[in-house]
């Protein structure tokens, strides 16, 4: 009995790595920008694509494909913030939303023109068939360890580059006060465009990982973006190391929930949104 | 503006009046199906107008008002065919019980800022969807159909329950309108606008920019409530994908109410028409025209953010049709 | 024109609008390479939107801003610095989360890159050594400052604007800060100095312009003009 529901914990925990990796690049681009990508989710999923297309038409390895896309991913970022988003930024938040909004119907839809409504996933392998014995008794997927480890680098090498480089401080800076960043000839637009672009990096990351964990289809999009964002607001605005904490709680929560009934899963997620939200407003790890 | 301006102003004010009047007679002289589509249409558009007066002016974004829609459907079915209310009763209490769940989910969510405020919507949303689709006195994950007995109290024919079904339609949108053209019009209306310019200086002149907030919002949980009740019966049918659509009841009304022009009382009814327009066309294209749809609305956030509203404004009439400015002009309806 | 060698910067007939109100109007003035220009006038005479337009962040501008000779038109703010304006804004805008030294290595990033480095900077501000590691939000008001002249300064103008650099602080620490100016007078850095206290500016100043609802009222050298003059065109009649 016991046994089995340390079982659960760890695969909640590991759940949370994968959590974790949806959010990175959100909290990354939320705290600079303050603004949510509505089409986060949606890049992800297109990610996702982009990798099967990769793994199955030209035959690459999944591991290739996801650091072949990784400055793919980065250059589509800058582009969409230093020719569309930029535009909108700093202006009332309703045209971000609706912008970003627009884009996630647009990606959606695409998505079903060009691949159908089918779910896909992408071939992982040994990676995902073999398991490890993290402690006597408790076996737990390799590739959900993997992922999860994937998280605390993404995680802490976001929080290193926020903090201890160049890139990062001009970054920080421009969160502190957009405006004095132009006053003194640090253009905030660039700063921003480069945000995205990282941000996006870790998009091709998280979709590196979720596209051999799961099934997904072209309207996937807005659950990760929840989950990315119930993420984000449970660790606290801005704090990545909380984005970590963020997912593991959802992930946890949502395995337990799962036990009850396997439908409960997404609802029981939701409902310790809601609860941390009503107890800790500002998150459980709120830098802000 | 020049004499030939405020002709063209005038006849439009005119014809609008016009357009009002005939359909409020439609059920005599329409088709069964044409009565479908505007009962239809004026769902979309009571739904436009009341996204528009939150996020067009009272500056809350919301992308979850569908969940208000679906408590309204779930409501209505449960007061009419669960516990034997009067059908017709049961829709204004539909909007009731919106209302009620309105409450705390608002003492929750405001707690959020901006898009974050937004995005908790929609996760409320979900939240309400799936719950329905847990119970099974409602048909669980696949819903359940109106009882026949429920849908003769509004007609013992199928034209009659069409006809019934569009003019309470018909009466919801002109109250929508008709309110929210009186609350602009209204010192909160002012408020909400100065607002909307600019918070800081609203906050400073005395508009009390919290509570006109919540009154806002809980001013139209109901009505979206009642509209998912009208919905109801046009769909014949309560489910939770139905009913609680993100994509028909908050999706597309926000790219109607972008395109026609946010912020201005034109533009949801512009929005609505535009797009009815295009579902006739595109019919069959079938995911094309969702893109077509989400390009054209972040072209308009591009060009001119007043939508089409706000072409018509810079090219031909530099005037609101309907207006709410208090200059003592002869622009005033 | 009165002046025979061209100036390093000159601003000629700017004009600055805020939708229909104009708040600078048809400005002429100019700066030599190593002097100390004042810029006085009242709250609202126009004086942080010149130095804003200077600098390239204003959107709507008439006439001309001519640096070393290259017309200053459409271009960024960021490619201004690095061609050597420098401003230090008004009300200091630090980056209140990062450090003194982070801040401060942002002034050298986006500038010029030349001979005036940490060392310069420690050696003018010796407190600011000390709090190198602190946030910058956490300063008093006076190191604040302090912190933005560095922040200029590391980015080697041959021009740093100066926005108000009294505002807020205590006569003392002005005293401090002005001490100062001579110093970087002396290593070649043109200044403008924008105030709305006269004396201390003036005392300082080569040349003052005088501005009034964005207009030049007066133009000279301070000592040969009088404090009455001064006054009526600061105030206008």
């Amino acid at each position: 009995m016991v046994g089995a529901l340390i079982n659960q914990l760890v695969q909640g925990v590991l759940l949370g790595g994968l959590y974790t990796l949806f959010a990175a690049g959100l909290s990354f681009s939320a705290g600079v920008m303050r603004f949510v990508n509505i089409a986060h989710g949606d890049f992800i999923v297109l990610a996702c694509f982009a990798l099967l297309t990769m793994t199955t038409t030209l035959g690459l390895h999944p591991v290739v494909a996801m650091v072949l896309l990784l400055p793919v991913a980065f250059a589509v970022g800058f582009t969409l913030q230093r020719f569309l988003l930029q535009r909108v930024v700093g202006e009332k938040i309703l045209l971000v939303i609706l912008v970003t909004f627009g884009l996630s119907i647009i990606i959606q839809n695409g998505l079903l023109e060009v691949y159908g409504a089918d779910t896909h996933k992408v071939a992982g392998g040994w990676m995902e068939t073999s398991t490890i014995a993290l402690v006597p008794g408790v076996n737990v997927g390799l590739f959900s360890v993997l992922t999860f480890i994937a998280a605390v680098i993404v995680v802490g090498s976001l929080d290193l580059l926020l903090y201890r480089s160049g890139i990062g401080s001009k970054i920080r800076a421009v969160s502190d006060d957009v405006a004095a960043a132009d006053l003194i000839g640090l253009s905030s637009a660039w700063v921003y465009a480069m945000a995205m672009g990282i941000s996006f990096v870790t998009i091709g990351v998280a979709a590196g990982f979720m596209s051999i964990w799961s099934n997904f289809d072209p309207s996937a999009g807005p659950t990760h973006l929840l989950i990315a964002f119930e993420v984000i607001v449970l660790g606290g605005l801005g704090s990545m190391w909380g984005s970590l904490a963020g997912g593991v709680v959802l992930g946890v929560a949502q395995t337990i929930g799962a036990q009850f009934d396997v439908a409960w899963q997404i609802m029981a997620g939701h409902i310790v949104f809601l609860a941390v939200l009503v107890v800790r407003p500002n998150g459980l790890f709120p830098k802000h | 503006m020049t004499r030939e301006q405020r002709m063209l102003l005038n006849t439009l004010r005119l014809a609008l009046a016009a357009v009002a009047i005939g359909l409020a007679a439609g059920p005599f002289f329409l088709a069964d199906t044409q009565l479908g589509v505007l009962a239809d249409f004026f769902s979309m558009l009571v739904l436009a107008i009341m996204w528009n007066l939150l996020a067009g002016y009272a500056d809350i974004v919301t992308i979850g008002q569908h969940a208000f829609v679906g408590v309204g459907a779930y409501a209505f079915y449960a007061f009419a065919a669960l516990a034997g209310v009067d059908p017709y009763l049961s829709i204004p209490l539909a909007g009731v019980v919106a209302l009620i769940v309105a409450l705390p989910a608002m003492a929750l969510l405001f707690r959020l800022r901006t898009v974050y405020f937004s995005i908790g919507t929609w996760v409320v949303a979900e939240v309400l969807m799936l719950g329905a689709g847990k119970i099974e006195a409602f048909g669980g994950g696949t819903g359940i159909s109106v009882p026949i007995e429920i849908l003769r109290a509004f007609g013992l024919t199928r034209s009659g329950r069409l006809a019934t079904t569009y003019w309470l339609g018909f009466a919801l949108a002109m109250f929508a309108l008709g309110s929210t053209y009186l609350l602009l019009r209204s010192r909160f209306g002012v408020g909400l606008m100065a607002m909307r310019d600019n918070e800081e200086s609203a906050a400073s002149v005395g508009v009390n920019v919290t509570r006109a907030r919540i009154l806002c919002f809980l001013g139209v949980a109901p009505v979206l409530g009642i509209t998912g009740a009208l919905i109801t019966l046009q769909k014949l049918r309560v489910a939770p994908q139905a009913s609680f659509s993100i994509v028909d009841w908050s999706v597309l009304i926000t790219f109607i109410v972008v395109i026609g022009g946010i912020g201005t009382i034109e533009g949801p009814i512009l929005g609505t028409i535009f797009f009815f327009v295009l579902r006739e066309y595109l019919s069959d294209l079938g995911t094309w025209h969702l893109i077509l749809l989400g390009v054209s609305s972040i072209a308009i956030i591009m060009i001119d953010r007043r939508g089409i509203c706000g072409l018509i404004r810079r090219f031909a009439l530099p005037a609101d049709l309907i207006s709410i400015a208090h200059r003592s002009s002869s622009q005033n309806l | 024109m009165a002046r025979t060698n061209a100036a390093l910067l000159q601003v000629e007939g700017l004009s600055v609008f805020y939708g229909d109100f104009k708040a600078v109007d048809g400005v002429e003035l100019s700066v030599d390479a190593g002097e100390i220009v004042s810029i006085i006038g009242a709250n609202g005479a126009g004086k942080s939107t010149l130095l804003k337009a200077i600098i390239g962040q204003s959107n709507r501008v008439e006439g001309r801003v001519r640096f070393d000779g290259a017309d200053l038109a459409g271009r960024s703010t960021a490619d201004i610095v690095a061609r050597g304006i420098a401003l230090v804004p008004e009300g200091r805008r630090l980056f209140a989360s990062l450090s003194v030294e982070e801040n401060l290595r942002l002034g050298w990033a986006v500038g010029r890159k030349g001979a005036i480095g940490f060392d310069e900077v420690w050696r003018l501000f010796p407190i600011l050594e000390e709090r190198r590691r602190q946030k910058a939000g956490l300063l008093s008001g006076g190191e604040q400052q302090m912190v933005a002249l560095g922040r200029g300064l590391l980015a080697n103008p041959r021009i740093l604007l100066c926005d108000e650099i009294s505002l807020g602080l205590a006569p003392i620490v002005i005293n401090d800060l002005y001490a100062i100016i001579p110093t970087i007078k002396a290593s070649g850095i043109a200044m403008v100095i924008v105030e709305q206290d006269t004396t201390r500016s003036l005392a300082v100043a080569d040349r003052f312009y005088c501005l009034l609802e964005g207009r030049v009222t007066l133009a000279g050298i301070p000592a040969d003009t009088s404090r009455d003059a001064v006054m009526k065109h600061y105030f206008g009649e």
